[in-house]
């Protein structure tokens, strides 16, 4: 692996917007989370019917990972993915809990409960685009560059894999964050700790 | 027995978020399992969690499911047999 790594492409989905590249590419007027994910979902034009089973953490990890990841393309099949948060997946957690809260009306969902996880929306991605590669879900207070550069940086450097898939993606009730990005040896921005911030913040 | 299949169709869209299945493709004896409407086995155990919730009826084998969800006809006719509520 070269010694220069770049942030290849990279996309943000919250407030209703998704940017990808910095440009904007959709927009809707739905403040609820799950439809809006359903709004981005029509935009894309695919036949995914699993995604309407999908958790909303997951939704909004598989949306922004259409956005980034071409599924025709062989050199992107070991694609890594980093991804992290601070909810974890206490949005899907609550809805389970409700589910069992009451004992005389006792019915837990099985469907609800495979997303008690946060990394279940990195699985998602990887049966979509058929990626068998290195992952971790990491949960912090904010997105934390520093440990996300350095992490990426030894999975490439190691020659784990060929890209990675990385960023945040974050929902509580319906505020929601997702920022994520593409890393290997091609592109124009350099994989570096301050553009994944300048990139974060923008 | 037709307001029960109906109300089954209706059930096992919203259940499972079905949302691109409407009434109108969702045929009595089109497989639930598999091919057909393509439920997988997370599914199959939402939709005994549906018996005990709706009709009362608690399947102690969950290998039954797979005899019982063939179709909408024949977990129709199970239910009717089998409710108790």
């Amino acid at each position: 692996m070269s010694e220069k790594l770049y942030i290849q492409k990279y996309c943000s989905i919250k407030n209703k917007e998704v940017y990808v590249g910095g440009k904007l590419m959709f927009s809707s007027e739905t403040s609820i989370a799950k439809d809006f994910f359903k709004s981005v979902y029509q935009f894309l034009d695919i036949k995914y019917s699993k995604f309407f089973k999908m958790d909303n953490l997951s939704k909004l990890a598989f949306l922004s990972a259409e956005f980034l990841l071409d599924k025709n393309v062989s050199e992107e099949k070991n694609t890594a993915i980093i991804l992290s948060n601070n909810a974890s997946s206490l949005d899907t957690d609550r809805k389970y809990q409700d589910s069992i809260n009451d004992s005389e009306n006792y019915y837990p969902s099985p469907a609800v409960f495979v997303y008690t996880l946060p990394n279940i929306g990195i699985g998602e991605i990887s049966i979509r685009h058929q990626l068998k590669s290195e992952n971790g879900f990491f949960v912090f207070e904010n997105y934390n560059a520093n440990f996300h550069y350095n992490y990426e940086n030894s999975l490439l450097q190691n020659n784990k894999c060929d890209s990675v898939l990385a960023g945040w993606v974050n929902i509580d009730k319906d505020s929601y964050e997702a920022f994520l990005y593409l890393v290997s040896e091609r592109g124009e921005i350099e994989h570096t700790e301050e553009n994944l911030k300048q990139l974060y913040n923008l | 027995m037709e307001n029960l299949k109906l109300e089954l169709k209706k059930n096992i869209i919203e259940v499972l978020n079905l949302e691109d299945i409407s009434l109108e493709d969702f045929g009595d004896k089109d497989s639930l399992l598999g091919d057909g409407i393509g439920l997988d086995s997370i599914d199959a155990l939402e939709l005994i969690v549906m018996l005990d919730k709706d009709y009362g009826i608690r399947l102690s084998d969950p290998k039954e499911g797979k005899k019982i969800f063939e179709n909408v006809e024949v977990m129709a006719a199970y239910i009717a047999e089998h409710r108790t509520k």
